[in-house]
Protein backbone atom coordinates (compact mmCIF):
# COMPACT_ATOMS: atom_id res chain seq x y z
CA UNK A 1 0.00 0.00 0.00
CA UNK A 2 2.82 2.41 0.62
CA UNK A 3 3.91 2.56 -3.18
CA UNK A 4 0.38 4.31 -3.93
CA UNK A 5 0.74 7.30 -1.33
CA UNK A 6 4.52 7.52 -2.11
CA UNK A 7 3.30 7.53 -6.08
CA UNK A 8 0.51 9.65 -4.88
CA UNK A 9 2.60 12.23 -3.05
CA UNK A 10 5.04 12.62 -5.81
CA UNK A 11 2.96 13.43 -8.56
CA UNK A 12 0.71 16.19 -6.44
CA UNK A 13 4.14 17.30 -5.43
CA UNK A 14 5.77 17.97 -8.61
CA UNK A 15 2.01 19.44 -9.82
CA UNK A 16 2.07 21.80 -6.83
CA UNK A 17 5.85 22.48 -7.74
CA UNK A 18 5.19 23.64 -11.01
CA UNK A 19 2.36 25.44 -10.62
CA UNK A 20 3.84 27.46 -7.53
CA UNK A 21 7.09 28.12 -9.37
CA UNK A 22 6.04 28.39 -12.89
CA UNK A 23 2.20 29.24 -12.96
CA UNK A 24 1.33 31.46 -10.07
CA UNK A 25 2.69 35.18 -10.43
CA UNK A 26 5.37 36.81 -7.89
CA UNK A 27 3.37 38.80 -5.13
CA UNK A 28 2.85 42.12 -5.65
CA UNK A 29 4.32 42.61 -2.37
CA UNK A 30 6.97 40.23 -1.73
CA UNK A 31 7.72 39.38 -4.84
CA UNK A 32 9.48 35.74 -4.87
CA UNK A 33 9.70 35.52 -1.96
CA UNK A 34 6.18 35.08 -0.67
CA UNK A 35 6.49 31.17 -2.70
CA UNK A 36 7.89 29.75 0.94
CA UNK A 37 4.48 29.90 1.23
CA UNK A 38 3.80 26.70 -0.99
CA UNK A 39 5.91 24.60 1.85
CA UNK A 40 5.65 27.08 4.94
CA UNK A 41 1.64 26.55 5.28
CA UNK A 42 1.08 23.33 4.17
CA UNK A 43 3.56 22.29 6.60
CA UNK A 44 1.90 24.29 9.33
CA UNK A 45 -1.49 22.65 8.68
CA UNK A 46 0.55 19.23 8.85
CA UNK A 47 1.80 20.01 11.85
CA UNK A 48 -2.02 20.68 13.52
CA UNK A 49 -3.49 17.84 11.35
CA UNK A 50 -1.36 15.15 12.84
CA UNK A 51 -1.55 16.71 16.31
CA UNK A 52 -5.26 16.15 16.23
CA UNK A 53 -4.95 12.67 14.48
CA UNK A 54 -2.10 11.80 17.17
CA UNK A 55 -4.76 13.02 19.98
CA UNK A 56 -7.57 11.78 18.84
CA UNK A 57 -6.12 8.16 18.03
CA UNK A 58 -4.53 8.33 21.68
CA UNK A 59 -7.92 8.63 23.15
CA UNK A 60 -9.42 6.06 21.33
CA UNK A 61 -6.77 3.78 22.77
CA UNK A 62 -7.09 5.12 25.82
CA UNK A 63 -10.68 4.13 25.91
CA UNK A 64 -11.30 1.16 23.94
CA UNK A 65 -7.62 -0.47 24.33
CA UNK A 66 -6.81 -0.40 20.75
CA UNK A 67 -3.33 -1.06 19.97
CA UNK A 68 -3.51 0.18 16.53
CA UNK A 69 -4.69 3.09 17.83
CA UNK A 70 -1.65 3.73 20.15
CA UNK A 71 0.74 2.52 16.97
CA UNK A 72 -1.12 4.97 14.84
CA UNK A 73 -0.14 7.87 17.58
CA UNK A 74 3.27 7.03 18.35
CA UNK A 75 4.41 6.78 14.61
CA UNK A 76 2.59 9.84 14.32
CA UNK A 77 4.60 11.83 16.67
CA UNK A 78 7.71 12.00 14.79
CA UNK A 79 6.58 12.93 11.41
CA UNK A 80 4.39 15.75 13.38
CA UNK A 81 7.67 17.12 15.05
CA UNK A 82 9.38 17.60 11.70
CA UNK A 83 6.16 19.20 9.99
CA UNK A 84 6.77 21.41 13.43
CA UNK A 85 9.83 22.29 12.79
CA UNK A 86 10.00 22.67 8.79
CA UNK A 87 6.58 25.44 9.60
CA UNK A 88 8.87 27.17 11.87
CA UNK A 89 11.89 27.65 10.15
CA UNK A 90 10.44 27.97 7.01
CA UNK A 91 8.63 30.83 8.76
CA UNK A 92 11.52 32.13 9.61
CA UNK A 93 13.53 32.22 6.62
CA UNK A 94 10.49 33.73 5.33
CA UNK A 95 9.99 36.45 8.57
CA UNK A 96 13.79 37.55 7.97
CA UNK A 97 12.94 39.16 4.57
CA UNK A 98 9.49 40.32 5.16
CA UNK A 99 9.07 41.04 8.72
CA UNK A 100 13.10 41.82 9.20
CA UNK A 101 14.03 39.37 11.99
CA UNK A 102 13.99 35.75 11.79
CA UNK A 103 11.90 35.08 14.80
CA UNK A 104 9.53 37.46 17.20
CA UNK A 105 7.58 36.37 20.67
CA UNK A 106 4.42 36.52 18.55
CA UNK A 107 1.66 34.82 19.37
CA UNK A 108 1.15 33.33 16.73
CA UNK A 109 5.20 32.10 16.58
CA UNK A 110 5.40 31.04 20.14
CA UNK A 111 1.89 28.78 20.00
CA UNK A 112 3.59 26.90 17.13
CA UNK A 113 6.96 26.22 19.05
CA UNK A 114 4.59 25.29 21.97
CA UNK A 115 3.13 22.90 19.80
CA UNK A 116 6.73 21.39 19.36
CA UNK A 117 7.60 21.23 22.36
CA UNK A 118 4.48 19.28 22.92
CA UNK A 119 5.78 16.75 19.69
CA UNK A 120 9.66 16.53 21.84
CA UNK A 121 7.52 16.00 25.21
CA UNK A 122 5.21 13.22 23.73
CA UNK A 123 8.16 11.65 21.84
CA UNK A 124 10.61 11.66 25.08
CA UNK A 125 7.33 10.29 27.54
CA UNK A 126 7.07 7.58 25.66
CA UNK A 127 10.78 6.33 25.03
CA UNK A 128 11.05 6.80 28.82
CA UNK A 129 8.51 3.93 29.74
CA UNK A 130 9.37 0.57 28.71
CA UNK A 131 5.97 -1.09 28.84
CA UNK A 132 4.26 -0.31 25.71
CA UNK A 133 0.72 0.22 27.43
CA UNK A 134 2.03 2.46 29.98
CA UNK A 135 3.54 4.16 27.47
CA UNK A 136 0.55 5.11 25.15
CA UNK A 137 -1.38 5.64 28.06
CA UNK A 138 0.88 8.18 29.54
CA UNK A 139 1.61 9.62 25.97
CA UNK A 140 -2.42 9.91 25.34
CA UNK A 141 -2.93 11.97 28.45
CA UNK A 142 -0.31 14.62 27.65
CA UNK A 143 -1.44 14.92 23.61
CA UNK A 144 -5.25 14.74 24.89
CA UNK A 145 -3.95 17.97 26.91
CA UNK A 146 -2.38 19.66 24.79
CA UNK A 147 -4.89 19.70 22.22
CA UNK A 148 -5.89 22.88 24.15
CA UNK A 149 -2.94 24.39 22.26
CA UNK A 150 -4.58 23.90 18.84
CA UNK A 151 -7.02 26.47 18.76
CA UNK A 152 -4.81 28.65 20.11
CA UNK A 153 -2.41 28.39 17.53
CA UNK A 154 -5.49 28.70 15.21
CA UNK A 155 -6.88 31.56 16.24
CA UNK A 156 -3.77 33.61 17.78
CA UNK A 157 -3.64 35.56 14.59
CA UNK A 158 -7.13 37.22 15.60
CA UNK A 159 -7.07 37.32 19.59
CA UNK A 160 -3.63 38.80 19.63
CA UNK A 161 -2.74 41.78 17.41
CA UNK A 162 0.57 39.87 16.09
CA UNK A 163 2.71 40.53 12.94
CA UNK A 164 1.58 37.03 11.65
CA UNK A 165 -1.03 37.77 8.95
CA UNK A 166 -4.31 36.36 9.63
CA UNK A 167 -5.74 33.00 7.27
CA UNK A 168 -6.12 33.49 3.87
CA UNK A 169 -7.85 30.28 3.20
CA UNK A 170 -8.99 28.44 6.27
CA UNK A 171 -11.87 30.70 6.66
CA UNK A 172 -15.47 30.61 6.56
CA UNK A 173 -15.73 33.28 4.02
CA UNK A 174 -14.46 33.03 0.56
CA UNK A 175 -10.81 32.61 0.48
CA UNK A 176 -9.37 35.87 0.00
CA UNK A 177 -5.83 34.52 -1.87
CA UNK A 178 -6.37 34.35 -5.85
CA UNK A 179 -6.85 31.12 -7.63
CA UNK A 180 -3.26 30.71 -8.91
CA UNK A 181 -1.88 31.14 -5.72
CA UNK A 182 -4.36 28.83 -4.17
CA UNK A 183 -4.19 25.54 -6.68
CA UNK A 184 -0.37 24.91 -5.73
CA UNK A 185 -1.24 25.57 -1.94
CA UNK A 186 -3.64 23.06 -2.19
CA UNK A 187 -2.00 20.62 -4.04
CA UNK A 188 1.13 20.63 -2.04
CA UNK A 189 -0.80 20.32 1.46
CA UNK A 190 -2.42 17.13 0.08
CA UNK A 191 1.39 16.00 -0.82
CA UNK A 192 2.29 16.91 2.22
CA UNK A 193 -1.02 14.61 3.34
CA UNK A 194 -0.43 11.51 1.33
CA UNK A 195 3.33 11.77 2.67
CA UNK A 196 2.28 11.57 5.99
CA UNK A 197 0.13 8.08 5.65
CA UNK A 198 2.99 6.95 3.87
CA UNK A 199 5.61 8.08 5.92
CA UNK A 200 3.54 6.87 9.16
CA UNK A 201 2.91 3.69 7.54
CA UNK A 202 6.90 2.99 7.35
CA UNK A 203 7.45 3.42 10.90
CA UNK A 204 4.90 1.38 11.87
CA UNK A 205 6.32 -1.81 10.09
CA UNK A 206 9.48 -1.68 12.11
CA UNK A 207 7.35 -0.51 15.24
CA UNK A 208 4.66 -3.20 15.46
CA UNK A 209 7.84 -5.51 15.13
CA UNK A 210 9.26 -4.11 18.14
CA UNK A 211 5.98 -4.22 20.10
CA UNK A 212 4.91 -7.60 19.67
CA UNK A 213 8.30 -9.28 20.17
CA UNK A 214 6.56 -12.25 22.49
CA UNK A 215 4.64 -13.05 19.61
CA UNK A 216 5.04 -16.19 17.88
CA UNK A 217 4.62 -14.53 14.13
CA UNK A 218 7.36 -12.10 15.01
CA UNK A 219 9.97 -14.52 16.48
CA UNK A 220 8.63 -16.70 12.67
CA UNK A 221 9.80 -13.81 10.89
CA UNK A 222 12.83 -12.46 12.40
CA UNK A 223 14.55 -16.40 12.76
CA UNK A 224 13.25 -17.14 9.10
CA UNK A 225 11.94 -20.50 10.28
CA UNK A 226 8.48 -21.18 8.82
CA UNK A 227 8.22 -17.76 7.03
CA UNK A 228 4.50 -17.74 5.46
CA UNK A 229 4.36 -13.98 4.78
CA UNK A 230 6.48 -11.29 3.58
CA UNK A 231 9.50 -11.49 5.21
CA UNK A 232 10.63 -7.39 4.48
CA UNK B 1 12.10 33.99 -17.94
CA UNK B 2 15.58 32.77 -17.94
CA UNK B 3 17.32 30.34 -15.87
CA UNK B 4 19.54 32.40 -13.78
CA UNK B 5 16.71 34.80 -13.16
CA UNK B 6 14.39 31.67 -11.78
CA UNK B 7 17.40 30.86 -9.44
CA UNK B 8 18.03 33.97 -8.05
CA UNK B 9 14.37 34.39 -6.89
CA UNK B 10 14.00 38.07 -7.55
CA UNK B 11 17.28 38.31 -4.40
CA UNK B 12 15.39 36.24 -2.33
CA UNK B 13 17.01 32.99 -3.46
CA UNK B 14 19.13 32.23 -0.13
CA UNK B 15 15.60 32.40 1.62
CA UNK B 16 13.53 30.82 -1.24
CA UNK B 17 16.12 27.47 -1.76
CA UNK B 18 17.41 27.06 1.96
CA UNK B 19 13.42 26.38 2.75
CA UNK B 20 12.54 24.33 0.20
CA UNK B 21 16.23 22.55 0.44
CA UNK B 22 15.61 21.95 4.23
CA UNK B 23 11.52 20.77 3.74
CA UNK B 24 13.17 18.28 0.60
CA UNK B 25 16.36 17.09 3.54
CA UNK B 26 14.22 15.90 6.16
CA UNK B 27 11.57 15.02 4.46
CA UNK B 28 13.51 12.49 3.03
CA UNK B 29 15.56 11.42 6.12
CA UNK B 30 11.93 11.26 8.10
CA UNK B 31 10.89 8.76 5.10
CA UNK B 32 13.78 6.57 5.14
CA UNK B 33 14.62 6.43 8.71
CA UNK B 34 12.54 3.83 9.69
CA UNK B 35 14.23 1.52 7.04
CA UNK B 36 17.33 1.65 9.09
CA UNK B 37 15.69 1.49 12.82
CA UNK B 38 13.40 -1.54 11.29
CA UNK B 39 17.01 -3.67 10.80
CA UNK B 40 18.30 -2.84 13.84
CA UNK B 41 15.23 -3.63 15.90
CA UNK B 42 14.95 -7.25 13.57
CA UNK B 43 18.71 -7.57 14.79
CA UNK B 44 18.08 -6.93 17.88
CA UNK B 45 15.21 -9.47 18.00
CA UNK B 46 17.41 -12.17 16.49
CA UNK B 47 19.64 -11.84 19.48
CA UNK B 48 17.09 -11.98 21.77
CA UNK B 49 15.42 -14.93 20.44
CA UNK B 50 19.07 -16.68 20.29
CA UNK B 51 19.43 -15.92 24.47
CA UNK B 52 16.67 -17.26 24.76
CA UNK B 53 16.81 -20.78 22.96
CA UNK B 54 20.31 -20.98 25.13
CA UNK B 55 18.67 -20.15 28.27
CA UNK B 56 15.70 -22.96 27.22
CA UNK B 57 18.63 -25.38 26.02
CA UNK B 58 20.51 -24.67 29.30
CA UNK B 59 17.54 -25.37 31.44
CA UNK B 60 16.63 -28.45 30.04
CA UNK B 61 18.78 -30.78 31.24
CA UNK B 62 18.30 -30.09 35.02
CA UNK B 63 14.62 -30.33 34.84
Amino acid sequence: MIPWFVWGFVLTLLAGLYYGFFVAPPDYQQGESYRIMFVHVPAAWMSMFIYMVMATSGAIGLIWRIKTADLMASVSAPIGAVFTFLALVTGSLWGKPMWGTYWVWDARLTSELILLFLYLGFIALQASIEDPRNAARAGAVLAIVGVVNIPIIHYSVEWWSTLHQGATVTKLDKPSIHISMLIPLLLMAVSFKLYYVASALMRARGEILRREQNSRWVKEIVTGENTVGEVK
Amino acid sequence: MSVSEFFHMGGYAFYVWSSYGLVAVLLIWTFFSPIFSKKSIIKELKMKYRQQERQQQESAPEA
